[in-house]
């Protein structure tokens, strides 16, 4: 495979690209614009035909996997098979061509998909309002602990603190220190639940919320979540959820049941948008009512279909393209304000909004169940193998440590997660959370087969063999990828994060 | 349910296997009062035929700027976007992969956000760039943060001829930080110097500007360098239309510190607004406290050339509340398309369609400003943007949009003084004959 950079590809005088001529009739730019203000070298891109194009980022490509090349077990991101028909259709030139200013008669058809996607999300979560505009999970984190901010300062209670379980995404603390929050750990007890004690200790006036992960980031939903509520709420305290494994309770249970007050979810893993190694991703937030007048603007209203009018049918329901028709709300005096520039990551709304009709209620019901069973059967295949912190049923993933292959062969649980790689998968999530040290953290989802699992589960043992009988193959692994273990302390100390000549 | 493969048979088999009687005992850690006894009151489920049927339909509602000339701008463009860049950006390899965490089998990834730091740097003149952020809006504020953290100083000041939803997510970010923000006056559609020179001193982290401005008008640059170089520390942050500099002079010319910006014009669709992209580039000094995620040259041990996310320490999955940002997810697949777009139009090509932009958008002007009752509000040098004075901008859009034509953004719901003005763009999209109707339109 050919290993250049595309500068290394690049020829004076190529180009890829056909532009039209020049229609209007040409003026010298030198009179258009001061030359003081013109760049003297042009910007030096690659100069590529179009054939060395599209071979280069084709062989790139072929270096790259994807679910759709194999089994992703990447736990706490939810890899699961994104349909094919949500491409299609957020792709269509009416969503991929409008301008974000258009006047809302033109765009109706896009302003009703937010709105009812809006609503959908309601009902999934049980909350009473909707944001639709983080572009991804942290964002979803912070503009969901502003909004609990904002409640805050317009009570005039001052409250410094946001309280994150030591198991939580490394996003939580980081999204409560950019509100001006000041984080506080709450340690977790020997079964992976919240430390009762322990946050009865720190729950004070101080604090504004317990950020929670439901289920957490053991893949284990608390025991005792109701008692945990109970606490923050008496002491005036706000329940967070992160939404990030929402995949494993759709259907099952609402947060708001759970007495959730603010809940962010990823769109682009529970409700299907492929990652694109690493975003655009969606993060909407809902709230209670309480805390609805403080979302950020805009909102989509619908005056004439209102908030208690059943959800309409789609098909065949046209929307009449009058006065009263959907649109953007910014008249909302106790708003946070804006969080990003227009609406939100509209095409993966338009992905998420497929899906759930697709799915319908029974459809999203069965896909947690199946990933919580995908989930269970590999924890209970492996656990005879791989070192097992916490033995209850998992939700839609487990963590497995290689405790033992580390202690008794050397190998740990990053030489298990490259030898994998020869193996043609992509490992699990490593080293996460930090409270498992030699943690392997394997979700499984709901759209991966029987046979699929078991071939994996297979693999795993033979790596555990190996680890046991052969480990320099495990510690040197991967051998069969287009690069071995890569120097990343090199790269961070020979800083090289641009192509020069 | 096409996208669960589990057959009855299945389900039973790994039920007995992970030691469970029903499916509803998978579920025995939640209490039992917190589950759902009934289901989600959803539609129910359509096939693909009624999905398709459906979306097609909603699709059509809208007026889009592929049927309907349209001369919108304001952060947001529509340019041409070459048909290999749909085709290699929708390679599944690329967008079903995940964040690039096991760098031996994502060297597609990484290779591809090296290849765009590198085209990011060479556009903007500066020596390194992240491999995205979430949208132009919110890289403004991800770069006054990152001076705010190198300088720790407080005062940040911004001008009103940025974006002013760039400005309102700037406010939004920082209103619980405690820092002063102040807001610079225009004249004649640049930022003021005058005020400029009034509030600068040496608690000021910031001076943040753009060019081409909200207006289309390129700054003063070199004055303004000259202003906020007068105070030692204080950092100076450019927010650019990356399409304008296939042209413009870049901000690592005039010594800027911090380049941000929105990449959507480079490959990738307007898309009511998003998925766009942020970029942010730097001085290679403020690596370090540069947000988002950075890829880096490496070797293996056989001596191969390859690429790791680096620096990671900066992440919040490490250092976490001490973290530079919060950022995780960022626009990774809109960056495989931006240096896709950059490679496609090359060296001369990205000129050519800059300077199609810039004759498109100078014949419209001078057109639009010939009919009586229509002058240019502002007279400074101009890229594909220009504010056209006139009476009732709304209505006009109204009479336009009856002719099949999607006009100008009417300034008064930004600028209440510009309530009579009006923001056009003209693109390489806009072609002489749409640009003539338009104006005979008004005439």
């Amino acid at each position: 495979m050919n290993d250049k950079l595309i500068f290394e590809e690049s020829s004076p005088g190529r180009s890829a690209c056909a532009l039209p001529a020049l229609d209007v009739p040409a003026q010298d730019i030198n009179k258009l614009l001061p030359p003081t203000v013109l760049r003297q070298t042009p910007a030096d891109l690659p100069e590529v035909d179009e054939l060395t194009l599209v071979r280069h980022y084709t062989n790139l490509s072929r270096k790259n996997f994807g679910v759709d090349s194999g089994f992703y077990p990447l736990g706490s991101c939810t890899m699961k098979y994104n349909p094919k028909v949500n491409e299609t259709l957020c792709g269509l030139t009416g969503f991929a061509q409008l301008h974000p200013y258009q006047p809302a008669s033109t765009v109706q058809g896009i302003l009703r998909i937010m709105y009812e996607l809006g609503e959908y999300l309601k009902e999934i979560s049980g909350l009473d309002g909707v944001s639709l505009t983080p572009a991804a999970g942290a964002h979803g984190e912070f503009t969901g602990l502003k909004v609990i901010h904002q409640y805050f300062k317009k009570h005039n209670d001052k409250r410094t603190k946001v309280l994150i379980p030591d198991s939580a995404h490394g996003t939580n603390p980081a999204s409560g220190a950019l509100c001006g929050f000041h984080a506080v750990e709450v340690k977790s007890d020997p079964h992976g639940n919240v430390d009762i004690a322990d946050l009865k200790a720190k729950m004070n006036n101080e604090v504004a919320a317990l950020m929670l992960t439901i289920p957490n980031t053991l893949g284990l939903f608390d025991e005792h979540i109701a008692e945990i509520c109970q606490i923050v709420h008496d002491g005036g305290g706000f329940i967070y959820m992160d939404g990030a494994n929402f995949n494993s309770i759709m259907g099952i249970t609402k947060p708001s049941m759970v007495c959730v007050d603010v809940l962010h979810f990823n769109l682009h893993k529970t409700f299907s948008t492929p990652h694109g190694c690493g975003g655009p991703g969606s993060g909407p937030i809902a709230v209670t009512a309480k805390l609805t007048p403080y979302l950020p603007v805009p909102t989509v209203s619908s005056p004439r279909w209102g908030l208690n009018q059943p959800i309409s049918d789609g098909l065949g329901a046209i929307v009449t393209k009058d006065e009263n028709g959907y649109s953007l709300n910014y008249d909302r005096p106790d708003s946070i304000g804006q969080i990003k520039g227009f609406f939100g990551n509209i095409a993966v709304l338009i992905r998420a909004y497929v899906y759930i009709r697709m799915m319908g209620p029974a459809g999203l019901k069965k896909a947690s169940q199946m990933a919580v069973l995908n989930a269970n059967y590999v924890m209970a295949q492996l656990k005879q193998h791989y070192h097992l912190q916490y033995d209850r049923h998992c939700m839609h993933e487990c963590v497995l440590d290689a405790t033992i292959q580390l202690k008794k062969f050397g190998v740990r649980t990053l030489d298990i997660a490259k030898r994998l790689l020869d193996y043609g998968y992509h490992p699990p999530t490593i080293y996460f959370p930090l409270i498992v040290h030699e943690a392997l953290m394997i979700e499984p989802t709901e759209t991966e087969s029987k046979e699929t699992l078991d071939e994996f589960i297979s693999v795993m043992i033979a790596i555990a063999k190996e680890a046991e009988t052969t480990p320099d193959v495990v510690k040197t692994a991967p051998t069969s990828t287009p690069v071995g273990r890569l120097d990343e302390v090199k790269a961070a100390r020979e800083l090289r994060v641009r192509y020069t000549k | 349910m096409p996208y669960i493969p589990h057959t009855d048979t299945n389900i039973r088999e790994m039920l007995a296997a992970a030691n469970v009687a029903n499916l509803d005992d998978l579920f025995s850690s939640i209490p039992k009062e917190l589950r759902l006894a009934k289901p989600l009151a959803l539609p129910a489920p359509l096939s693909e035929i009624e999905a398709t049927k459906l979306l097609c339909e909603l699709a059509d509602q809208n007026t889009n700027a592929a049927r309907t000339p349209s001369f919108l701008g304001a952060g947001c463009y529509n340019h041409f976007v070459p048909a290999v860049v749909d085709h290699l950006a929708s390679r599944s390899e690329f967008y079903t992969a995940y964040t690039p965490y096991q760098p031996e089998t994502s060297q597609g990834a990484l290779t591809t956000a090296f290849e765009y730091q590198t085209m990011m740097c060479q556009l903007t003149g500066m020596e390194v760039s992240n491999a995205s952020l979430y949208d132009g809006a919110t890289a403004l504020a991800e770069a006054i943060l990152m001076a705010l953290h190198i300088t720790n100083k407080k005062k940040v000041i911004i001008s009103k001829t940025i974006h002013p939803e760039y400005r309102a997510t700037v406010r939004a970010w920082l209103e619980d930080l405690d820092i002063n923000i102040i807001e610079l006056d225009f004249t004649n559609g640049m930022t003021s110097l005058e005020a400029l020179e009034k509030k600068l001193n040496n608690n000021t982290a910031c001076v943040a500007y753009q060019s081409p401005n909200f207006f289309g008008i390129i700054e003063p640059v070199d004055e303004i360098v000259k202003l906020v170089r007068k105070y030692e520390g204080t950092m100076l942050i450019s927010v650019v239309n990356p399409m304008a500099l296939g042209l413009l002079k870049t901000p690592g010319d005039y010594g800027v510190d911090i380049v941000v910006g929105d990449a959507q014009p480079l490959g990738n669709r307007m898309s009511f607004g998003g998925p766009h992209l942020g970029f942010m580039a730097t001085k290679m000094a403020h690596i370090r406290k540069m947000p988002g995620r950075i890829v880096g040259e490496t070797t293996d041990a056989k001596g191969r050339r390859g690429f790791v996310l680096t620096l990671s320490t900066r992440e919040q999955h490490i250092r976490r509340e001490k973290a530079t940002s919060n950022i995780c997810s960022n626009q990774a697949l809109c960056a495989i398309r931006t240096a896709i777009y950059l490679s496609a139009v090359g060296k001369t090509g990205l000129k050519q369609v800059a300077e199609l932009n810039l004759q498109k958008a100078h014949y419209a002007a001078e057109k639009l400003s010939a009919i009586p009752g229509f002058k240019l509000t502002f007279s400074g040098a101009f890229f594909n943007e220009f504010v056209i004075r006139c009476k009732k901008p709304e209505g006009i859009n109204k009479y336009l949009l009856k002719k099949n034509i999607i006009g100008g953004l009417a300034l008064g719901r930004f600028y209440p003084e510009l309530k009579d003005s009006m923001l056009f763009c003209v693109t390489e999209m806009n072609t002489k004959e749409e640009i003539d109707k338009l104006a005979a339109m008004l005439d």
